[in-house]
């Protein structure tokens, strides 16, 4: 029994996150290394492919590995897209496949830049013998360049699988699941114990590999096979001891997707919980992008999540007006249907976009709705998340009110509640169905012009689904069992400590009080 | 006798962009002769001795090794069949004595057996004991011990042609002299010919068969140490002779109990 119900649930994850972990970094490495060691020995002796192979590691080196690995799914997308045209076959463009890429391009610069250091390094006097005793260039390479070099080469190895094994938890939001499931869900739920757990994860896998590689490193330099073997079986029995229940788990047949925040983490744990009261097997992709994880049910790489009538109504319909939630809704679907999606239902609550502040000073600016802000937010400053500022919602205010602020920033949603009621901050973006509007007493601003979009959360099912009757009965009963009040409530309890936050545990209690209410 | 032509040299130059190593050249060296080239450092010795194993290639003229001109011949193959000590000695570092004396066997094909005997046989005959020293790695010995490893190593594939640059160079003078003489006795006894490159003229002299003089990529000078010390034709040369036969008579008259 341990201290904190969050470290059993952390462990009982465990096999799952740390097996896809060492699949995807080993996998990463080992096609890293295929890649940039036969191209840096190819580069020794030709200057310009060496320099454009060293610049090339270099910059993509200097990329942020979260967008890195963002980048790799679209780009596989069109891939995907294209080799679906030509050849009848796609491929999924979520999860695995963006994160080997990325990351195998993301290990090459320390392999590559030793192998060209370690191989120019070597004395010249020891290369000329190499060919004065009748070696020809592959024997001088392989039967001198390569060992002398080998000490350096491993070291760059060691680098490699270090950085690849920590950036590797940055594949979480493009579908594949890691130690970094730990950290974004933790974020998002505000569950340090989970971030915590999931950083000494990572670091002690990536500290373990960097030992035994060492090991082996200093094998190869002091010419101790009995060091290299030792070395080698550590880490075989890492890859074996990591893989082994990941693939002995069963296939889940139903896979539920959550985006990158609170409400989505618990309502995929609403999903999964029903869906296994049903007797169905699933698994989770959570933490993904907001446009990716619309396209993974397009792809069918997911069978079902919580998106939002106004998401879908910008960003997928490009649509810039605005129409009353049932016209949405009902366009949404024919939208939807003709892509075969379907929208099984609305839950019952709206999450919009607003603009909140705290009562305190609403009222002693006199500040009721969007129009009354106009007037004085020259004055004033406003925070938003890291998508308010780029949606066509904000646009669509700044035209329709005139708005334009003293300053503006992105915040973490979780900081700008209480920055608002502190007052470091005038107003927010916030959403309609956080439970902590009320906590700290924020008020949100009407929208006279009904500038922006009604954002029902729906239910949608992945192509093919909706003809899957078990499945659909199961999910069935959340349609309009969720009102905003049930919603808020969940969200704030997220933000409490101790077992009870946790999306499992908020899920189970939403689902006795729609029994409750008798929806 | 007239020794029989094994390296020939053909009105060979050798240019490095504007710069001229080596100017209309020609140079036969006979089987079994043991020659020494003396010049100065930048001279184009070494790259006169490069041209034999096609570790450099003339700008023009021709290159013959065994009456066949070595354009002809594919660089690798050729190289097994000549023996080379280099200037730096370039034994393998991350390889025993035994396992760099035998690399040349190796890359011809030899059986692991018959490689460590070889190994050891050459061990013997540079004078180092064979189990002291085969399973050494290069780093752990002196510098004339490393020199006659790289004598071994470059005599482990049983070739007729043996060239030498600066072998001796980096050695104290009593290894120096000590392996100068192991060599030559290994020189007459398996029937090789040798050409070696030295800027120690005194060297030279005590040596070889015959000596040929490079200066600024020239060949000025040609002949046997007697008659270079005696009757020395070039001004550089009789320059570069007077210091060693000082000193040789200076040695003589206090030998003989004078000054």
């Amino acid at each position: 029994m341990s201290l904190d119900p969050r470290i059993d649930d952390a462990l009982a994850r465990l096999p799952d996150y740390l097996g896809n972990h060492v699949l995807v970094s080993v996998s990463a490495l080992l096609l890293g290394l295929a890649v940039s060691l036969p191209l840096a020995i190819l580069s020794i002796r030709r200057p310009v492919l060496r320099n454009a192979l060293l610049a090339f590691s270099s910059i993509v080196q200097t990329i942020p590995g979260l967008a890195l690995l963002a980048l790799f799914y679209p780009l596989l997308l069109g891939l995907s897209a294209l080799t679906g045209r030509a050849f009848g076959a796609s491929f999924s463009a979520l999860g695995f496949l963006p994160a080997v890429l990325a990351l195998a391009l993301y290990s090459m610069l320390p392999v590559v830049r030793n192998t060209v250091t370690g191989i120019l390094g070597i004395d010249p006097a020891v290369n000329e013998a190499a060919l004065g005793v009748g070696m020809t260039r592959r024997q001088a390479l392989l039967m001198v360049e390569l060992p002398l070099a080998l000490p350096v080469i491993m070291a760059g190895i060691r680098t490699s699988a270090v950085w690849t094994i920590g950036t590797a938890t940055l594949a979480t939001p493009v579908g594949q699941t890691s130690l970094g499931n730990y950290i974004f869900t933790g974020l998002q739920t505000q569950n340090w114990i989970f971030v915590l757990f999931g950083c000494v994860a990572a670091a002690v896998l990536a500290l373990a590999v960097d030992q035994l590689l060492a090991l082996m490193e200093n094998g190869v330099s002091t010419r101790k096979r009995g060091q290299i073997a030792l070395g080698a079986a550590g880490i075989a029995f890492i890859v074996a001891a990591a893989l082994g229940p990941g693939f002995a788990a069963s296939r889940a047949t139903y896979i539920v997707g959550a985006k990158t925040f609170t409400e989505q983490y618990i309502l995929e744990a609403l999903i999964e919980e029903r869906l296994q009261a049903a007797g169905l097997s699933t698994r989770r992709r959570d933490g993904l992008g907001s446009t990716i994880i619309f396209d993974a049910l397009k792809a069918g790489d997911i069978d079902v999540y919580v998106d939002y009538s106004g998401t879908l109504w910008t960003t997928q319909m490009q649509r810039t007006d605005t129409k009353p939630r049932e016209e949405v809704l009902a366009e949404l679907k024919t939208w939807l249907v003709a892509r075969r999606i379907d929208l099984l239902g609305a839950l019952g609550f709206e999450n919009a976009y607003a603009l909140a502040m705290s009562r305190k000073r609403a009222e002693s600016l006199g500040i009721r709705s969007i129009a009354d802000l106009a007037r004085v937010a020259p004055g004033l400053s406003i925070a938003g998340d890291y998508e308010f500022f780029a949606r066509p919602e904000w646009r669509a205010l700044v035209d329709a009110y005139g708005l334009s602020f003293r300053k503006q920033m992105l915040v973490q949603p979780e900081f700008m509640y209480p920055a608002a009621a502190a007052g470091e901050v005038d107003v927010i973006s916030a959403y309609t169905s956080e439970g902590r509007l009320a906590q700290f007493d924020l008020v949100v601003l009407d929208d006279p012009k009904h500038v922006i979009p009604p954002y029902d959360a729906i239910l949608l099912l992945a192509p093919g689904r909706a003809g899957d009757a078990k499945f659909v009965e199961a999910l069935k009963p959340l349609s309009g069992a969720i009102d905003v009040k049930l919603m808020q409530a969940a969200n704030l309890r997220a933000n409490g400590k101790g077992g009870d936050s946790s999306p499992e545990a908020i899920a189970r209690w939403m689902w006795g009080e729609i029994v409750r209410s008798g929806k | 006798m007239p020794r029989a032509p094994i390296i020939e040299f053909s009105d060979v130059s050798k240019t490095y962009g504007e710069a001229h190593a080596l100017e209309h050249v020609s140079l036969v060296v006979g089987a079994g002769e043991f020659l020494a080239i003396v010049g100065p450092s930048g001279s184009g010795k070494t790259t006169l001795l490069r041209l034999v194993n096609r570790l450099a290639e003339p700008s023009s003229g021709e290159v013959r090794v065994e009456n066949a001109d070595v354009r002809l011949a594919d660089p690798p193959l050729l190289r097994r069949r000549i023996g080379y000590v280099f200037q730096g000695i370039g034994l393998f570092p991350h390889l025993t004595v035994a396992e760099n004396i035998a690399i040349t066997p190796r890359l011809i094909g030899w059986e692991k057996d018959k490689r460590a005997a070889r190994a050891d046989e050459l061990l013997n005959l540079v004078r180092l004991d064979p189990a002291h020293y085969r399973d050494r790695l290069p780093a752990e010995l002196s510098g004339g011990e490393r020199q006659r490893v790289g004598v071994a190593r470059a005599l482990a594939a049983e070739p007729k042609i043996v060239l030498m640059d600066e072998p001796f160079g980096a050695l104290d003078a009593v290894n120096r002299d000590a392996i100068g003489r192991d060599y030559r006795a290994l020189h007459a006894g398996l029937g090789l010919t040798t050409v070696m490159i030295t800027h120690d003229l005194t060297e030279a002299v005590l040596l070889a068969d015959r000596i040929v003089v490079i200066h600024e990529g020239r060949l000025i000078e040609e002949g046997t140490p007697r008659e270079l010390m005696i009757s020395p034709k070039n001004a550089y040369v009789r320059e570069l002779i007077e210091t060693p036969r000082r000193q040789a008579e200076r040695l003589g008259a206090l030998l003989k109990g004078g000054a």
